[in-house]
């Protein structure tokens, strides 16, 4: 082997290493690389019960009650399971009901979510409120597919 | 064709190229960047949720691709110059890396100004956002090693090695969405799916594509300036730069 030959083998094996070894971490990981959970990863029971967690879902249609003040109820689904939450406080422009949204709380002895924030998780569709009107976007468009369950790996 | 590839590794040869091509770059880029963010801030409609907010894509999406694509064009460069002890390879390397911190920092910057207004906060730490932040310590750390040598080939040739190191991060910053649960929403092009159906309306991409193209010249146009630089500095003990420097 020549001593180029021998300089080819030393930087592809350093970058396939890294990268073995950054597959291997992330894939032992995964849990900790996601910054939400869903509700179905809440109701499924594995979680300390009241530990305070990031959950993430779409606020489900025809949920949400305005309260006295700024306080606020609504539903957070994934597609598969709903978790009712609360929340007192000022809210992003684009929270509404079937927007995606990541709150910060905890569940309480009720099976209430009380969140502390709440942020508006905007999706990769971009188009002009004329199109938006015309492809229905009110039901179609926002989907549970960026809110993968945590503690179960298949749903990635 | 490949003697004349050869031809262009030698220092002198790649200066005077490098002197005839980087206007030209710097010409188109202004013009397409220009178009590109006219159409992006008058001729686009506003977004049907975020309003105007959304305009900053025609900044920030190419900010963060180039971000990406310099550090992948870096760590190519590192390779050849390790394996074949390319000195314009090596230039290359140290040349591109303040290029890159600069759009990866205007990415983040521009990122945060758009997250407080939609999302309802300037900063986060999901998959995307912490990635793109270990992308710009990457660059500095390669800005910083380079700086710690005094003989820049070996210098040149450490960043080489870290450059390559890091590049893992730059499959994780784009799939950093795909793979795990963040605030960052997905792509709209560069997805299986965007890439044959784009999830952004025509009128709002033509703009976009536009300016992506002059970030990407303008890109060019910096590189090979500042390449011409660093080749002139190393060289200037040499015949050819000291004649060029007396012209």
């Amino acid at each position: 082997m020549t001593k180029r030959q021998k300089r080819m083998v030393a930087v592809g094996a350093l970058v396939l290493g890294v990268g073995l070894a950054a597959a291997l971490g992330f894939t032992a990981f995964r849990k900790n690389m996601m910054y939400f959970y869903t509700p179905s990863d809440l109701l499924a029971g594995k979680l300390a019960a009241g530990a305070a967690l990031q959950l993430g879902g779409l606020v489900e249609k025809g949920s949400l009650k305005r309260g006295e003040g700024l306080a606020i109820e609504f539903v957070m689904s994934d597609c598969h399971n709903a978790v009712p939450v609360h929340y007192e406080g000022v809210l992003p422009d684009l929270f509404r009901e079937g927007q995606g949204v990541i709150a910060t709380g905890h569940m309480d002895a009720q099976n209430v979510f009380v969140a502390s924030t709440i942020l508006a998780k905007h999706d990769e569709n971009y188009m002009p409120p004329n199109v938006a009107k015309a492809v229905g976007e009110v039901d179609g468009k926002h989907s549970c597919a960026p809110f993968k369950s945590v503690t179960t790996a298949s749903s990635s | 064709m490949w003697t004349w590839f050869h031809q262009l590794a030698s220092p002198p040869t790649f200066y005077r190229f490098a002197d005839v091509l980087a206007p030209w770059l710097f010409g188109f880029a202004v013009l397409l960047i220009g178009v590109g963010v006219y159409g992006g801030l008058f001729l686009a409609p506003a977004d049907y949720q975020q309003g105007d907010a959304f305009r900053i894509i025609y900044i920030h999406v190419p900010a963060a691709a180039l971000s990406l694509s310099i550090y992948t064009l870096m760590a190519v460069a590192g390779g050849i110059a390790l394996i074949w002890r390319m000195k314009l390879a090596e230039v290359a390397v140290v040349s591109a890396a303040p290029v890159g911190a600069s759009f990866t920092a205007l990415a983040l910057i521009t990122g945060m100004l758009w997250g407080k207004p939609t999302w309802g906060a300037y900063w986060v730490w999901d998959a995307r956002l912490t990635s793109e932040l270990v992308l710009l310590f990457l660059y500095a750390g390669i800005i910083g090693l380079n700086q710690a040598y005094s003989d820049p080939r070996a210098g040149a040739r450490a960043c080489a090695w870290l450059a390559l190191v890091g590049l893992i991060n730059v499959p994780i910053v784009h799939f950093s969405v795909t793979w795990w649960n963040s605030l960052h929403q997905g792509a709209s092009i560069l997805s299986v799916e965007g890439i044959r159906n784009p999830k952004i309306s025509g009128d709002m991409l033509w703009p976009l594509l536009v300016s992506l193209g002059g970030f990407y010249l303008f890109f060019g146009a910096v590189w090979l300036r500042r390449m011409q630089n660093e080749v002139l500095w190393r060289e200037r003990n040499a015949r050819w730069a000291q004649a060029m420097v007396v012209a």
